[in-house]
């Protein structure tokens, strides 16, 4: 009796924070769209902020967010894939080889807000762009070009030697054989890494603060050095620096909610994408 | 002609590649110079000696005060408070699922955790404003609950993924030969999770705490939201505090372009970067030294 006890104490222990796991995002989950779902609807989705934000919609945040994370994924995804393809296919082990890896260690452990800073120091002031769509885009960029390197290199790692030798046997440059031969068979890999990445940087409020983002824009362009709305900073606005925050709440679970639901689209690609690769 | 072009275009692609690799050295460099470069400039004007041991934070008065601690505290509190909530919830749901759940329940678990770890840090720190602050406020008394407790349980949320990933890692490559000689010897499989499996896979799960203890000292926007930003000396769980981070993200959208004010958040945050290059370094160590025994 008293060994069932112990034993149920014991591994109820696991259980219990196993399931705090799960509590912590079930409540999340259950409170954003318990009370955003109410908000949500084309209108919201489409239409202008309008009385000083307490009605319409969030369309120019949405347009913003998608501009800086398309950004994002133009700036970093060459440089990153380049990085990764010279670590697998090219480099040997010596000091160079060996203080890259260890600055994209460090790089990836660099804080958010960091990045803001540097963005604002070289971007926005020494190179001039300007808090603007691009300054914000390539500071994303920037954060997120650790990750995409280390998923490519996973992905290249996995393309067996055999491809290679293949390629090279029958006469093909090195080059050739990474172009035509090892890119494509890793690029499922590479892909899902990179939508990964763009999910990090969609959700990412402290690297665009200072480089571009702004609280109201009545005119989503797009252009590139223009200021822009983005649905993370949206939501911080209208939770802590709005004045009549009471009455924008709605507005802000409906903001949250989208937010949510852009970043699990964006995982739920990644994961599809692997999935897919998988069964073919 | 044609095999040279190949040959050339073959020798630009490798300059290329390697080029870009030496841009991420650059890229580190750079930042690290950024930093630099600004504390130094805020040092020229404000004495490291006050900057460190100074106990007030107080930039924008006429007798500015620049002084870090009541910040560094603040970010230590927040994140100690944390770790106290995330490692034995996040070593508990490693042991879980790599000792006990079956590869059903873990199908079922691994995605709840990666959702988890998807969800953006704004998210976290606005239910710390609607949800959490409002429990902690009834609680407690205060008037909104925002305050270290509220920033200290929203970034144990955000540093258990990686908590429980990297532990349940460390967790599984423990040979099972080790498991069954406890067993064995007539050990249970509770006395062999805590005093052969646990201790055996120490290092993967030091690990795994330290990269969430960096996680939770530079997370920003959790803390801003939820901690209620007062940046008087902290006392307490129960009363608001201003990180380092949270001070960086609320006062460099306002200061003048290189005044005083403006260095002085540069040096706040090489201190920063410092603190989690250091924590991440251990984590490092611990990751190498588990690889190299599970080797063995």
């Amino acid at each position: 009796m008293k060994r069932k006890l112990q034993f149920i104490a014991e591994w109820g222990s696991l259980l219990l924070s196993t399931a705090a796991v799960c509590c912590f995002l079930v409540v999340i989950l259950w409170d954003i769209i318990g009370k955003g779902l109410p908000v949500l609807s084309w209108e919201f989705l489409s239409s202008l902020p309008t009385d000083g934000m307490t009605k319409g919609g969030i369309l120019p945040a949405i347009v913003g967010t998608v501009s800086v994370t398309l950004i994002t994924a133009i700036s970093a995804t060459p440089f990153g894939v380049c990085c990764a393809i010279y670590l697998n296919e090219y480099a040997q082990d010596n000091w160079l080889t060996r203080s890259i890896r260890a600055s994209i260690r460090n790089l990836a452990g660099v804080p958010s807000i960091i990045y803001g800073l540097f963005g604002l120091a070289i971007f926005v002031q020494a190179l001039q762009l300007g808090t603007s769509l691009l300054a914000a885009g390539l500071t994303l960029g920037l954060l997120s070009l650790p990750y995409i390197i280390t998923t490519t290199e996973e992905a290249l790692r996995r393309v067996p030697a055999s491809t290679r030798e293949a390629a090279l046997a029958v006469g093909a440059t090195q080059l050739e054989s990474i172009r035509d031969m090892v890119l494509p068979s890793a690029i499922s890999g590479i892909l899902t890494g990179v939508v990964l990445a763009l999910s990090r940087a969609a959700g990412e409020t402290a690297p665009i603060l200072f480089t571009g983002v702004a609280f109201y824009i009545n005119n989503p362009s797009g252009a590139l050095n223009q200021e822009f709305m983005a649905l993370p900073y949206h939501l911080y606005m209208l939770s802590t620096q709005h004045q009549a925050i009471a009455e924008v709440r709605p507005l802000a679970y409906g903001t949250a909610l989208t937010l949510i639901i852009v970043v699990f689209l964006l995982n739920f690609t990644a994961f599809y994408i692997r999935y897919k690769h998988r069964s073919k | 002609m044609r095999q040279a072009r190949r040959e050339w275009w073959n020798s630009l692609g490798k300059q290329v590649f390697r080029l870009t690799g030496v841009m991420v050295i650059v890229v580190l460099m750079a930042i690290l110079g950024m930093l630099l470069w600004n504390t130094a400039a805020f040092f020229l004007e404000i004495s490291p000696v006050d900057f460190i041991t100074g106990t007030q934070w107080d930039p924008s008065s006429s007798d500015a005060q620049y002084g870090i601690l009541p910040l560094l505290v603040s970010t230590c509190l927040v994140t100690l408070g944390a770790m106290i909530i995330a490692i034995p919830i996040g070593i508990g749901t490693a042991a879980f699922l790599s000792e006990y759940a079956g590869s059903r329940l873990r199908n079922i678990l691994k995605p709840i955790i990666e959702m988890l770890a998807a969800i953006p840090s704004v998210t976290i720190g606005f239910l710390g404003i609607v949800f959490l602050g409002p429990e902690i406020a009834q609680m407690t008394g205060q008037s909104n609950g925002l305050n270290a407790l509220n920033g200290a349980i929203l970034l144990a949320i955000m540093a258990l993924p990686t908590i429980v990933t990297i532990a349940e890692d460390a967790i599984q490559g423990v040979p099972q030969s080790y498991k069954e000689a406890s067993y064995g010897v007539g050990a249970n499989r509770w006395e062999t999770l805590t005093k052969i499996t646990i201790p055996a896979a120490a290092p993967g799960i030091l690990a795994a705490v330290m990269l969430g203890v960096g996680r939770a000292i530079g997370e920003t926007m959790t803390v801003l939201m939820a901690t209620g930003n007062v940046s008087a000396f902290p006392k307490g769980f129960f009363h608001s505090v201003k990180t380092i981070t949270a001070t960086i993200a609320i006062e460099m959208g306002e200061v003048p372009y290189q005044t005083t004010h403006y260095y002085a958040l540069f040096a706040i945050a090489t201190v920063l970067f410092a603190m989690t290059l250091v924590v991440n370094l251990i984590g490092e160590h611990f990751v190498n030294k588990f690889r190299k025994y599970q080797a063995a």
